[in-house]
């Protein structure tokens, strides 16, 4: 019997043990997919379209996401749509992404969403993650596999219920000059424990011009080793756990993931929540955030880092395209282009179905799309040129981004980092100067929002434009006709369009993110400024032990602290000041005060001198708040007032230091704060005296302290020179 | 009937390369799903022969559009296609010869064989197909029908069935169908059972004391050295680990998991050891209509160091590696390139990559092809299922297998053939 039940027990144990695993396995994995990165990075070309159908290598950036993520294993995709959702839906509905065996893609849709937070609010509100899931944006480009990530994330989840994230992170070499010519992003500093792979802080908007990043010294107090990185790369591909949907329900201040969610989490240690990375190493993974990385990401593609996601392998309906020898290197071909004997298409370059090259044209890295008509004599080289554009004979195009529709007359030339915007038109022989942008729609002014875009009237209405027109709100559009002819003949004879005036950061900035090459001055700055960084390496630093005083070394420059301290002072005497005010309304009992006073300094890390200064503050701040009619009335009142509190102020007055700072602070607020005092400062130090607050060597040596000092700064020595010269006779007199 | 599940599924699978690995389970689920559309394909009363064919042809367009590179995907749609004409054929002669109607026959091919009355129907199938084209070497040595070397292409059911119904027309389509399934699940069960009976043979080849050298990884090759080591043969084998993708580690483990004396060298020690080795043993990806092999990269290096020891170099092949095409069409020869990651971690690669935007070609390219192509001249022997094959004979035992006109799957505009 006993065996029997011993048995049985076992064999629950056993199910128990066995249906764990299972749960993992049953639940299927799950993804959100942002199709909208909430920037205006991609303007003029985003009005138009959204960010996630532009072509990357041929084919919309969102199928790389998709493919990626039914490839890892993910069973249900939600499509957060949010600028020009009905486009996205539109296409992922003819895409075969809806007709998928073991794969769904539903759109969740919503228009007035303005931030990454807000959409994770509202997918929490439609209950339909219901275990680990994936984040991600539509423009994310991986094949990395995701489980050995997922079989972590869960592991340490099964250990510790707060481990909520796990944050894909890739090496990248730690120079400026890489960041900015790879992914045009600024510079990330993380410190992760080297153990647990716990991601301890995280920064990518640190000041480059001070060079230096601040680390709270808890963070060395807390973890007995730290290694800070500035190698490391975000993917900005998340493993979460449903409570993160939650966290960004509870703090509906979250808008951005990085900025705001994974800061939050890392300052906030009340929750203790934790997120966790996971490096990958040979697999790729990169998302493209500005001009800069489409490039850096094409050509990777076209490189092969992507695999199995690269030209010639049909992984989302695109058409099968075939590589060809060009010397030593590939170039991928469509099986029908049309392509004169004596046009040269260089090594790394797409050109996709349906397009015509004509004679002598030279092109080299570059991608071109479907059904373009390219002329003879034309020089292509670095640019990506997306479906059915018409480049007439001699034109030049230089590391350029060409939108669909676009018709350039014969000799027009494209600076580098020209970017032409849908069926934009230049005129012939015009020459776009480098980094502008060109758009049929006008430029919205800095303050309107994405929804009262005006577009713009075009007076002369050439075809290409009345299709927009339809779109357009026409009674919005109040565009006059002679600015639009002041714009005109930007483009040459015959050009359509607007060029953009460049915003914010302005021409300065226009060379990170474009995607030109860097010029050459621009790199000598940066690899100088690396050189001023070279103290940045990174260090592994071992905290000292917990009890021992931590002194926050190179990292926290001294500057910092002064700043730092001063702000927290004024807060401080904020805090103190209302601590004090309430007391005096309720009455509260002076050691109450005390105590209460005592913990603010403790909270916010303050002397007792800054305490006595702080108080004493507070209290001549209500007296001067109480009703007087006359100075002598006042006088009155601050008497009372310190009559009443000098147990208070007494208990801060160790040293003869402290008393000092009050002199001091008394001076200060009467030529600044407190100026009705000023008269009264004698006689108030005084009352001070009286009360034994302030002992007569504190007072003897501010005087000898005043002595040297400026004639302005002696005005109230010399008011209480009297006070001062029987105080020294009193004590003389005691000798 | 273009558009069904299954089909999709794999067209998907096979273009996304991380679903199917290795030419076997290729081949066997390009052959299931075929059965599967065969099966459900309804067939008219005339030209039965025809819509299937159709039908067959304008799936295995698609399958073989998903993923070029893989060969076995379109041997198997051209196998099915000639299972197709085979069993009509075999049918309609056996008819004709049966019952002596003449008129009956939908298809124009048969109309001039009427005379072979008394023959079996797959006799009759084999007549007919040496009309078609020159006979077949083992048909004329062995004077048997083609069902000992090539068992798919016999009719299974025709010796019995064929005599039994036939003017009824519906039956015949009915017949038809179940005979061409019928054949089909014959060539899947060959293709699962392609590794035993090749290394069936394998004692016939590796003798005592031999020293065999490999590269990578081949599931052929190892089930043949295991089959040579349970029949208590002794011998080494020498593993060249297959850069960049190593899979010779794995083969080598699992060789010492069963007890085989094995020695793990690098590809660029194949020359050095050559001498010592007394026959190359190794897998290919295909097998071409010429004899050329398509195989793992870095075979043409141990082939060339083989030729010049002398050493034989034997190639296992499961017969659904063999594909009709020749090399010299580019189509065929187009290599796969894979990730360049295998070689490289793409962190190290973007280091150099600083001032790559430069001139907007990075100045490190990093190539990593898939395959090989071994010249017939340079190897020995080939082992099929079918047995031990020269690489001169190669293109007669493709014939064997494939009928001539589904060299190209293309869809025709019409139906019928």
């Amino acid at each position: 019997m006993g065996a029997q039940k011993k048995r049985a027990a076992a064999a629950a144990a056993a199910a128990r043990v066995s249906e764990d695993p299972d749960d993992l396995a049953r639940q299927p994995l799950q993804a959100i997919l942002l199709a909208d990165s909430f920037t205006t990075k991609f303007r003029p070309i985003t009005l138009e379209r959204p960010k996630v159908l532009l072509p990357l290598v041929n084919v919309p950036m969102i199928n790389y996401t998709l493919a990626w993520l039914e490839a890892a294993g993910v069973a249900e995709v939600f499509v957060f749509c949010c600028a020009h959702s009905k486009q996205v839906i539109d296409y992922l509905e003819n895409s075969e992404w809806f007709s998928q065996p073991n794969f769904t893609v539903k759109t969740i849709e919503s228009h007035n969403i303005i931030s990454a937070g807000d959409a994770l609010r509202l997918i929490y509100e439609q209950n339909v993650i219901h275990g680990d899931f994936v984040l991600i944006s539509g423009d994310t480009v991986s094949n990395m596999s995701l489980t050995q990530a997922l079989q972590e994330h869960k592991e340490r989840k099964k250990k510790d219920n707060n481990a909520v994230m796990t944050m894909i992170i890739k090496k990248s070499k730690p120079s400026p000059i890489t960041r900015q010519s790879r992914l045009g992003t600024d510079e990330l500093f993380m410190a992760i424990d080297p153990n647990t792979k716990q991601l301890l802080y995280y920064e990518d908007k640190a000041d480059h011009s001070k060079g230096t990043i601040c680390l709270d010294k808890m963070l060395l107090a807390e973890n007995p080793s730290i290694s800070l990185h500035n190698d490391k790369q975000d993917c900005y591909i998340d493993i979460c756990s449903p409570e993160v949907l939650s966290l960004f329900t509870d703090n509906f201040d979250y808008q951005h993931l990085r900025r705001h969610f994974v800061k939050g989490l890392l300052l906030d240690d009340i929750m203790g929540y934790k997120i966790f990375t996971h490096e990958i190493h040979s697999s790729y993974a990169a998302r493209i955030d500005n001009y800069r990385s489409y490039d850096i990401v094409s050509k990777d593609i076209i490189q092969r880092w992507t695999y199995p996601y690269v030209p010639d392998v049909k992984f989302c309906g695109n058409r099968a395209t075939k590589l060809e020898r060009r010397g030593i290197c590939f170039t991928a071909f469509n099986s029908e282009i049309e392509q004169s004997r004596s046009a040269q298409v260089g090594s790394f370059t797409v050109i996709g179905y349906g397009t015509k090259i004509g004679s002598n044209s030279k092109i080299s890295d570059s991608v071109i799309g479907e059904g373009c008509t390219i002329g003879s004599n034309v020089l292509i080289e670095g640019s990506y040129i997306w479906d059915n554009v018409i480049i007439e004979d001699g034109c030049e195009l230089r590391h350029v981004i060409v939108c669909d529709g676009v018709i350039m007359k014969a000799g027009a030339v494209l600076k580098p980092g020209v970017v032409l915007s849908f069926k934009v038109v230049i005129g012939e022989r015009f020459v776009v100067p480098a980094y502008s942008k060109v758009s049929l729609l006008q430029q919205p002014t800095v303050h309107d929002s994405d929804e009262e875009l005006e577009y713009a009237d075009n007076s002369s209405g050439t075809v290409e434009f009345s299709s927009i027109q339809g779109t357009a709100d026409q009674s919005n559009g109040e565009m006059t006709s002679e600015s639009s002819e002041a714009h005109k003949p930007k483009l040459g004879t015959g050009g359509v369009g607007y060029i953009w005036s460049i915003c914010e950061g302005g021409q300065e900035e226009e060379w990170r993110h474009s995607v030109a090459p860097i010029p050459e001055d621009k790199l000598t700055e940066l690899s100088e400024a690396m050189d001023d960084d070279q103290e940045l390496v990174t260090q592994d630093r071992t905290a000292l032990s917990t009890s021992g005083e931590l002194i926050s070394d190179s990292n926290a420059s001294e500057g910092d602290d002064n700043e730092d301290s001063k702000d927290d002072s004024v807060y401080f005497e904020k805090e103190v000041e209302a601590t004090f005010l309430r007391a005096v309304e309720e009455n509260v009992k002076v050691d109450h005060v005390i105590l209460e006073v005592n913990s603010l300094r403790l909270s916010y890390n303050m002397t007792s001198a800054d305490c006595a200064g702080a108080v004493f503050y507070s209290m001549m701040k209500l007296a001067i708040k109480t009703p007087h009619s006359s100075a002598s009335e006042l006088q009155q009142n601050t008497a009372n007032i310190i009559t009443t509190w000098q147990k208070l102020l007494k208990s801060y007055l160790l040293e003869i230091d402290e008393e000092i700072e009050i002199i001091l602070k008394f001076e200060e607020m009467c030529l600044e704060s407190a100026k009705e005092f000023s008269p009264l400062f004698a006689r108030i130090l005084h009352i001070l005296y009286d009360k034994d607050i302030l002992q007569e060597d504190a007072i003897l040596r501010w005087a000898d302290e005043k002595e040297g000092a400026d004639e302005s700064d002696k005005v109230f020595v010399r008011q209480s020179e009297k006070f001062i010269q029987w105080l020294r006779e009193a004590s003389e007199e005691e000798d | 009937m273009t558009q069904i599940e299954p089909q999709n599924q794999l067209t998907l699978d096979l273009s996304r390369k991380h679903k199917i690995e290795g030419s076997q389970a290729t081949a066997r689920q390009t052959a299931e799903l075929l059965r599967s559309v065969i099966s459900q394909q309804r067939v008219p009363y005339t030209n039965q022969a025809g819509a299937l064919i159709d039908a067959v042809k304008a799936i295995g367009e698609q399958l073989i559009a998903a993923n070029p590179v893989e060969l076995a995907v379109g041997n198997i749609v051209r196998r099915v296609l000639h299972i197709i004409r085979e069993e009509d054929l075999s049918l309609t002669t056996a008819a004709i010869g049966g019952l002596n109607l003449s008129a009956v026959s939908d298809d124009e091919n048969d109309d001039d064989r009427d005379g072979d009355s008394t023959l079996s129907a797959a006799a009759v199938a084999a007549a007919a197909r040496s009309t078609l084209r020159p006979p077949s070497l083992q048909t004329l040595l062995e004077d048997t029908p083609v069902s000992a070397a090539v068992p798919q292409t016999s009719s299974s059911g025709g010796d019995s069935e064929g005599k039994s119904k036939s003017a009824d027309k519906s039956s015949r389509s009915r017949k038809l169908k179940h005979d061409v399934i019928e054949a089909v699940n014959e060539l899947i069960q060959d293709i699962v059972t392609c590794h035993e009976q090749i290394a069936e043979q394998a004692v016939e080849h590796i003798h005592q004391n031999e020293v065999i050298l490999t590269l990578g990884s081949s599931r052929t090759v190892l089930e043949f050295l295991f089959a040579a080591k349970e029949k208590k043969r002794s011998f080494r084998v020498f593993v060249a680990e297959g850069a960049p993708r190593y899979q010779g580690h794995l083969l080598a483990k699992e060789l010492v998991a069963r007890g085989l004396q094995t020695t793990l060298i690098t590809d660029s020690a194949v020359f050095a050891m050559i001498s010592r080795v007394n026959m190359v043993i190794v897998g290919a990806h295909a097998v071409m209509a010429n004899g050329g092999v398509i195989a793992p990269v870095g075979m043409n290096l141990v082939a060339l160091a083989a030729q010049k020891h002398a050493v034989p170099f034997v190639v296992l092949a499961g017969s659904h590696k063999l594909c009709p095409l020749y090399p010299h069409n580019p189509e065929v020869l187009l290599n796969e390139l894979r990730s360049p990651s295998e070689l490289l971690d793409f962190g190290e690669f973007s280091d150099c990559m600083d001032f790559g935007s430069g001139s907007g070609s990075p100045l490190l390219h990093v190539v990593n092809p898939a395959f090989d192509y071994v010249p017939p001249k340079l190897v020995s022997l080939f082992i099929t299922d079918a047995g031990g094959h020269n690489p001169s004979y190669m293109y007669r035992l493709i014939a064997d297998y494939y009928s001539a006109d589904d060299l190209v799957v293309q869809r025709r505009a019409t139906a019928g053939n």
